[in-house]
């Protein structure tokens, strides 16, 4: 999983500053790896083994055990998102209205696997569980934009939005 | 007008707009700011409020804005509306009418909420606040009766006498299972003194459901007041509030509410002077469904990967941290209160024989008035699809509703005057499950959406147990295989054994019940798994793989626009003749369909 990323691990000594903050912050508590793992991928964007490295070191818990922990939850990703993140609903409602055959499309149309990133890092693209719009289905968001009601025509000039 | 009543600072009007998750999709936030502008421009902005409210109910609609004192619901407003609802409505007190929301009779008219279809069969107790107060104000909260409970039962009411009360109301879980509340504070309540916790499972992990969330986002501060008198009652002093990271509305009001209580020493040490301590934190899940199982969600707030554990020992004899432990459902939660301030018999007048109280569910899928609908237990599937639900959109007729998620059944046709209730629900190999409720149609596939719930679990699966992991995988490759036309009679009787063996031997509830959408459907659906295995056909026009697409020829005009959208190059034909298809180029995405003018393609 870590070995075929293809974008290179570039933290900045920033973001390690930050991390190491959290770290301290949260050391000694009961329970403490998962909010910080949380934090750590508000910072990062995503959890590297470099960063599971650095957490691991900080709160001096097993590498093994916070890799297991990374990889259990789907909120954590080891892989990095795109500048636009596509998330396309697949909760029950948004299925039963055509999800399924939406996310087909924006496959296609940008050559992209659910929880792949393309190589320019430009779009990554995201199956997500009901995300509460179901009045709206069937729903994509694209970053922090909504879009509901979709019907499959829709979809190229939506992404043509983020394509310039 | 009263316009010369009127003082500065007392406010004639309120603009109620909803700030849930559904009308914030739908740009309630623009609405909001768009709102402020336009009444400080009119210069009346001291004299209307514009309050953020938890969420309405009918999201299909949104945003929805409730203007007070007439009661006007005005739908689907969009920002360039606003200037002329400053305008007409609050500047000249002349009601928009072509804004207002319109009943199926086609009527307009401003009636009290209550005379709404939707609302009518409706009785709101868990969501009582939600669309009501702002929040984001604990001050409103407390305007309505907030905190009264709380107060209630410290200075007036022993923990025995609480739980004694939960006991007579029959208030049973809404988080899926049903089980009594009363009797699992009972269990924590006899542990021996110490630490114990209380917390509060707001996972909501059913993939199309969200009555959780608007509780949360609508009325925070009642899960928050009624896990300290849960905490009263066991000899708690502390709670955690274990909710998904990808609820961030939800977390953002719930950490706001924790520090408004706090300020107001509603949380923290010796509340209302009693002695009685109690804090509260919150910890994100991580989007892992398991989690919502109890046993699973301790190990996750310990820090771990969420695995379950095998039961008993029970949490309320050891949970969390290995000390007794109770764990409630949100909206089992958001019903405390009221039953502690107006008393266990006018919950237990409310419902079934068994079920008491109200339920409330997310409504989806094929529905004219999707969003969120608490009716009372006992209430009929028919009615909340038929009268508040408005049907089923285009003339569709209504196939299936499916209940309970990816552990739940689906209920058919003939069952649609089933009484919904726990018992009743289980007695049709269907259950009540958290509140998801999605309406199926004649064009949904009920093998697809078996499939559809199976990867979901599959997906899911921690991998613990071997009956879950391995189980739930073969029976959605048996899945796989007859939805794209390989199936055999025989697999059919596999599933069914499958099924049979994970039932009785995974670990914990996700295994259990990972089979239940595969067997209802079967039970209710079998000619259709049948049409799918024997003739090779989809009957609902699903299964891609079972599918063709053609052009009729009589109702083919040549126009060519079929084939300049086909993707893959799968149409040709001449102008003015009719096209053709190519199965073995076509790709089956459907595009030529939806464009066609003259509605010539046809989908078998
Ligand atoms: C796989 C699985 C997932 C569950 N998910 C949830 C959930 O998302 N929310 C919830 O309240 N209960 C969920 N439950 C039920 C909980 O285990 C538990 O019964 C419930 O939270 C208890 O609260 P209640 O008695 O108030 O319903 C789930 C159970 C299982 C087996
Ligand atoms: S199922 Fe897609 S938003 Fe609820």
């Amino acid at each position: 999983m870590v070995a075929n990323n293809t974008i290179p691990f570039n933290g900045t000594p920033e973001q390690e500053a930050r991390l190491s903050a959290v770290i301290a912050r949260h050391k000694g508590a009961r329970g403490a790896l998962i909010p910080v793992l949380h934090e750590a991928q508000e910072i990062y964007g995503y959890l590297p083994i470099e960063v599971q490295k650095m957490v691991s070191e900080g709160l001096e818990v097993p590498l093994a055990e916070i890799y297991g922990v990374v990889t259990f939850y789907t909120q954590f990703t080891t892989k990095p998102k795109g500048e636009y993140k596509i998330a396309v609903c697949l909760g029950t409602a948004c299925y039963v209205k055509g999800s399924g055959d939406i996310i087909d499309r924006i496959k296609a149309r940008i050559g992209l696997e659910v929880g792949d990133c393309t190589p320019d890092g430009k779009f990554s693209l995201d199956a997500t569980r009901c995300i509460g719009a179901c009045g709206l289905a069937p729903v994509m968001t694209v970053n922090d934009d909504v879009y509901g009601r979709l019907s499959l025509d829709d979809i190229d000039g939506i992404l043509d939005n983020y394509m310039k | 007008m009263e316009g010369k009543v009127v003082t500065m600072n007392l406010v004639r009007s309120h603009v109620l707009i909803c700030g849930g998750t559904g009308c914030t999709s739908s740009g309630s936030e623009t609405l909001i700011a768009e709102f402020d502008a336009q009444l400080k421009k009119a210069g009346i902005e001291d004299e209307v409020s514009v309050v953020k409210t938890g969420c309405f109910g009918l999201c299909a609609l949104g945003p929805i804005v409730i203007v007070y004192p007439e009661g006007a619901f005005y739908c689907r407003i969009k920002p360039a509306d606003v200037e002329e609802l400053v305008r007409e409505h609050l500047l000249k007190g002349r009601i928009v009418n072509r804004l207002l929301y319109e009943e199926a009779t086609g009527e307009r008219e401003v009636k009290p909420l209550s005379e709404v279809q939707f609302y009518k069969k409706q009785l709101r107790i868990a969501l009582r606040n939600c669309g009501v107060i702002d929040p984001e104000r604990i001050d409103e909260y407390i305007a309505f009766d907030g905190y009264k409970a709380l107060g209630k039962a410290l200075t007036e009411m022993s923990p025995e006498q609480v739980i004694e009360t939960i006991k007579k109301s029959g208030l049973r879980g809404r988080g899926g299972a049903g089980f009594p509340t009363a009797l699992k504070w009972e269990f924590a309540a006899k542990q021996p003194k110490g630490v114990k916790y209380v917390c509060c499972n707001a996972d909501e992990g059913d993939p199309g459901a969200f009555m959780d969330r608007s509780v949360l986002e609508g009325d925070p501060h009642a899960v928050i007041e009624a896990m300290a008198i849960a905490a009263y009652a066991i000899g708690s002093e502390q709670g955690y509030i274990y909710i998904r990271a990808e609820y961030p509305i939800a977390v953002k009001r719930l950490r706001i509410a924790i520090e408004q209580a706090k300020e107001y020493g509603l949380l923290g040490n010796d509340i209302f002077g009693t002695g009685f301590n109690f804090d509260l934190d919150l910890r994100l899940g991580a989007g892992a469904f398991v989690c919502g199982e109890e046993t699973a969600l301790m190990t996750s707030i310990e820090g771990h990967r969420g695995e379950p554990r095998p039961r008993p020992p029970f949490p309320a004899v050891k949970g969390l941290w290995a000390v007794p432990t109770i764990l409630n459902n949100v909206e089992t939660y958001a019903n405390v209160p009221r039953i502690i301030l107006n008393g266990a018999e006018w919950f237990a007048d409310i419902g079934t024989e068994k079920s008491k109280g109200t339920k409330v569910f997310a409504l989806g899928g094929k529905i004219n008035n999707t969003g969120l609908v608490e009716v009372p237990m006992g209430t009929t599937l028919r009615e909340i699809v038929e009268e508040i639900g408005g049907g089923i959109p285009n003339g569709k007729k209504f196939k299936a509703a499916q209940t309970g998620g990816p552990s739940g059944g689906c209920i058919p046709m003939e069952l649609i005057d089933t009484p919904i209730d726990y018992d009743s629900l289980l007695s049709i190999g269907a259950m009540m499950g958290s509140g998801g409720l999605i309406v199926m149609d004649e064009d949904s596939c009920m093998v697809d959406i078996a499939k559809f719930f199976l990867e979901f679990t599959v997906d899911e699966s921690c991998g613990k147990c071997a009956p879950c992991r391995i189980g739930t995988k073969r029976m959605y490759e048996l899945l796989e295989k007859i939805t794209s036309g390989k199936g055999e009679v025989s697999d059919i009787e596999n599933l069914r054994t499958l099924a049979g063996s994970i039932k009785a031997t995974a670990l914990c509830g996700l295994g259990q019940t990972a089979p239940n959408p595969v067997l209802s459907t079967l039970r209710y659906f079998e000619d259709e798994y049948m049409a799918h295995v024997a003739e090779k056909r989809c009957p609902a026009g699903v299964c891609k793989d079972l599918l063709q697409y053609t052009i009729d020829k009589d109702k083919c005009k040549g126009c060519s626009i079929c084939a300049k959208n086909c993707p893959v190059g799968a149409i040709s034909g001449e102008v003015k003749k009719p096209y053709v298809i190519d199965p073995a180029v076509c790709i089956k995405c459907g595009v030529c369909e939806g464009k066609c003018p003259f509605k010539a393609i046809a989908r078998k």
